[in-house]
């Protein structure tokens, strides 16, 4: 179907596109942008007047635990693309369970489904998963979820292995004995709350090992959803010497402090913990320097799950339908332009990928979002078309509202 | 940031926690505590005050003293005391700790007296009770996980008040276990709060909690350098699996280092008092001849307690 976005300012970041202008679609894929293509007829016009028009946005983590409902909060927050961690029940640890989840999503055909294979044997950190197979079925790199590796023996060979390959392997550093017991950053606020600690070390420590694997072994790594001033260092020190590593943020942990904890409130419970101020400025600046792309994070739980004390509670937070909005929030606080903001969410995770999306050169394939940056709302459980209502943002006012999203040219979602 | 354990008048409807109160509401327990240490000796021992209410001892976790003495303080409120011993009921079929204060919410409870292995759970129940407009349903904490032990705190005020009269000429040191105290972390707050000058924590570095220095605390290492001069001294209790990690090497190095003698106590003032939450460990933080000596103050503790908690129940259900 040929369709035209009139009246929009396209914001494309990656080819620094940022002007009110006509955005053409046909075949699926971006026709044109500002003069429509030669004998473009439009069966559909999509008015974008006062809104932004831009690439789909790419999360790099999003748990689904109902596929459908998840799917349509993805492109009810313009979500195109969502890469799935392997932590379902069960782990992503065999090529039919990828093919299932593949296969489901294409049926549901919204957001596109990249799932991440499990590394090892149901995230035991013990046998290798079939990763070649899980790789066939459609799993764009493998990881442990947010589950430590305890055996480094373990991790140095599934590394080799996946070098072997030329897989991607991606990994949350936390360190297992570190970080076994603990609820909060080990600091002033669980002092305080007398809640045990987890500290900065358990995530420098688990840096310190992969970084050194991935100088042993050439192996590709993206770590996820660093937390502290001092893992970003680590990073950024063995990007300088030049190392196949990267990372990505989760978004509370851009906008939120160990503080948001306030009196046990089971919201601001995380894995990794949120830190302190200096760490989330720290994390704000990677993201402001380009380092590191934004992602959602989500993680839907049960109401049930989250009225517990703190230390029982699920950790995690929805994601999917805030990630577009947190990001302005973020950005906004920042002092960074709309575009180099939109660009941490659309072409940096893509890029991260090795994608060819978030982005809406012709010929690009016609991810879009189109949002109301001005438009305000209440973030409220109704307001979710997610399952999981669980956010420390419940109650606030929110600036930013997806009003279409498409993929592959095709509008998914109306809002 | 809204303070869950007071109502909207500023008056205290719940006790969660020592921290974030005024200097007015511990003042208010303490000299309400006075007034009731008169009604523990006389032959009749109760006043009427809570006459008709139901206070709920919710026990998630055991101790048999602490459920005691509150329930003798409520029952010398003349308040209906119902014991519960979760461990054994509805927590090992699943029930939910909200689904149980529903349950109990039903039978008409007016007081709920909590201990929780989880920090922050009592502050749940409160938020919940509030959630559901239960404002005349109140929550006492009585120690949850490592955070806040309010009553242990403010009955430890009134102990050093009836000894030393003024808070804020004294030296105070809390000795041992901090890391995993509720104890000492709602007697930090309170003797900040009423305004003592020096507050000091001495213990290993592996049983101190991180940026102690924060909560205005001194910290020190060693135990004659951190007593010197000390007016009041309270002992914490520590725990046998403490032992069996990292944290320490033995009972005996402990005592060796930390256990409080007669030799390590000469280096405070000599009129300082003794404290101790119990129950205690006889020659693994404590000595005999410290604990049964002239400056130990632990039984009198144990009086005190019974009156505070009878202060705190009956200012809470009469907000």
């Amino acid at each position: 179907m040929n369709i035209v976005i009139e009246n929009g300012r396209v914001i494309d970041p990656k080819n620094a596109v940022d002007r009110n202008a006509s955005l053409f679609i046909a075949n699926g894929k971006v026709a044109g942008l500002g003069e429509a293509p030669a004998g473009f007829v439009a069966e559909q016009t999509i008015d974008a007047t006062g809104c932004v028009v831009c690439p789909g946005l790419i999360d790099l983590g999003a748990r689904l635990n109902s596929i459908e409902a998840e799917l349509a909060a993805a492109v009810a927050g313009g979500v195109t693309s969502l890469v799935v961690p392997p932590d379902a029940d069960p782990p992503l640890d065999e090529p039919e369970l990828a093919d299932r989840l593949v296969h489901r999503a294409k049926e549901i055909a919204r957001a596109r489904v990249l799932p991440l294979g499990a590394l090892t044997l149901g995230l035991k950190g013990e046998r290798l998963a079939e990763l070649a197979g899980l790789k066939k079925a459609g799993c764009v790199a493998f990881s442990q979820a947010s589950v430590p590796m305890i055996d480094s023996e373990a991790l140095l060979r599934a590394m080799e292995y996946a070098a072997t390959f030329g897989f991607a392997v991606w990994l949350q550093p936390q360190d297992y004995w570190l970080s076994r017991n603990g609820i909060a950053h080990e600091g002033e606020v669980a002092s305080r709350l007398g809640l045990a600690g987890i500290p900065v070390a358990a995530e420098s420590i688990a840096i310190a090992t992969i970084v050194q694997f991935v100088r042993d072994t050439g192996c590709r790594v993206h770590l996820t959803r660093l937390s502290s001033a001092d893992g970003v260092a680590l990073v950024k020190a063995a990007s300088a010497d030049g190392l196949p590593v990267t990372f990505d943020i989760g978004v509370h942990h851009l906008l939120l402090t160990d503080n948001d904890i306030g009196y046990f409130n089971p919201h601001a419970r995380f894995v990794p913990p949120l830190r302190t101020e200096r760490d989330r400025q720290a994390l704000s600046d990677a993201v402001v320097a380009g380092l590191a792309p934004i992602c959602s994070d989500h993680t839907p739980v049960g109401a049930d799950e989250k009225l517990l004390p703190f230390g029982e509670a699920k950790a995690g937070a929805t994601g999917l339908e805030v990630l577009l909005p947190l990001t302005l929030r973020w950005a906004e606080a920042a002092g960074v332009t709309l575009s180099a903001a939109l660009a941490r969410i659309t072409a940096a995770p893509a890029e991260v990928l090795g994608l060819q999306r978030g982005q809406l050169a012709p010929g690009a394939t016609a991810d879009v979002c189109v949002f109301d940056p001005a438009a305000v709302w209440q973030l409220t459980p109704d307001a979710l078309k997610s399952r999981g209502k669980n956010s420390p943002w419940t109650g606030y006012l929110l600036n930013g509202k997806v009003r279409r999203t498409l993929v592959g040219g095709r509008v998914v979602y109306s809002g | 940031m809204h303070n869950p354990q007071l109502n909207k008048d500023g008056e205290l409807t719940h006790l969660l926690s020592i921290e974030g109160l005024p200097q007015r509401i511990l003042t208010q327990i303490l000299d309400t505590a006075e007034s009731f240490m008169e009604v523990s000796a006389r032959d009749v021992k109760k006043v009427p005050l809570l006459r008709g209410k139901s206070v709920f001892n919710l026990f998630f976790e055991n101790s048999t003293r602490t459920r005691t003495t509150f329930e003798i303080a409520a029952k010398r409120l003349s308040a209906d005391v119902i014991n519960l011993d979760i461990n054994k009921s509805s927590a090992s079929k699943g029930e939910t700790l909200l689904d149980t204060i529903d349950n109990l919410c039903a039978m008409h409870a007016n007081l709920f007296v909590v201990r929780h292995a989880s920090s922050g759970a009592p502050f749940l129940i409160a938020e919940h009770l509030q959630r559901i407009g239960l404002n005349d349903v109140h929550v006492v904490n009585a120690g949850d996980g490592r955070h806040a032990h309010p009553t242990q705190g403010l009955l430890d005020m009134y102990t050093i008040r009836h000894y030393k009269k003024d808070f804020t000429q004294l030296r105070v040191a809390i000795v041992g276990d901090i890391l995993h105290s509720r104890v000492a972390r709602s007697d930090i707050h309170a003797l900040t709060i009423l305004g003592v000058p020096e507050v000091r924590a001495i213990g290993p570095e592996t049983l101190l909690p991180k940026h102690l220095d924060k909560l205005g605390v001194h910290v020190f290492h060693d135990m004659e350098e951190g007593l010197k001069d000390c007016d009041v001294v309270i002992m914490l209790r520590l725990q046998n699996e403490r032992m069996t990690g990292a944290l320490l090497p033995s009972a005996g190095e402990y005592f060796r280092h930390y256990g409080l003698t007669p030799q390590k106590l000469a280096a405070a003032r000599p009129d300082a008092i003794v404290m101790h939450p119990g129950p205690m460990n006889r020659g693994v933080e404590i000595h005999s001849a410290v604990a049964d000596g002239p400056q130990a103050v632990i039984l009198p503790q144990v009086t005190f307690g019974i009156a505070v908690r009878m202060a705190v129940m009956s200012i809470v259900a009469g907000n």
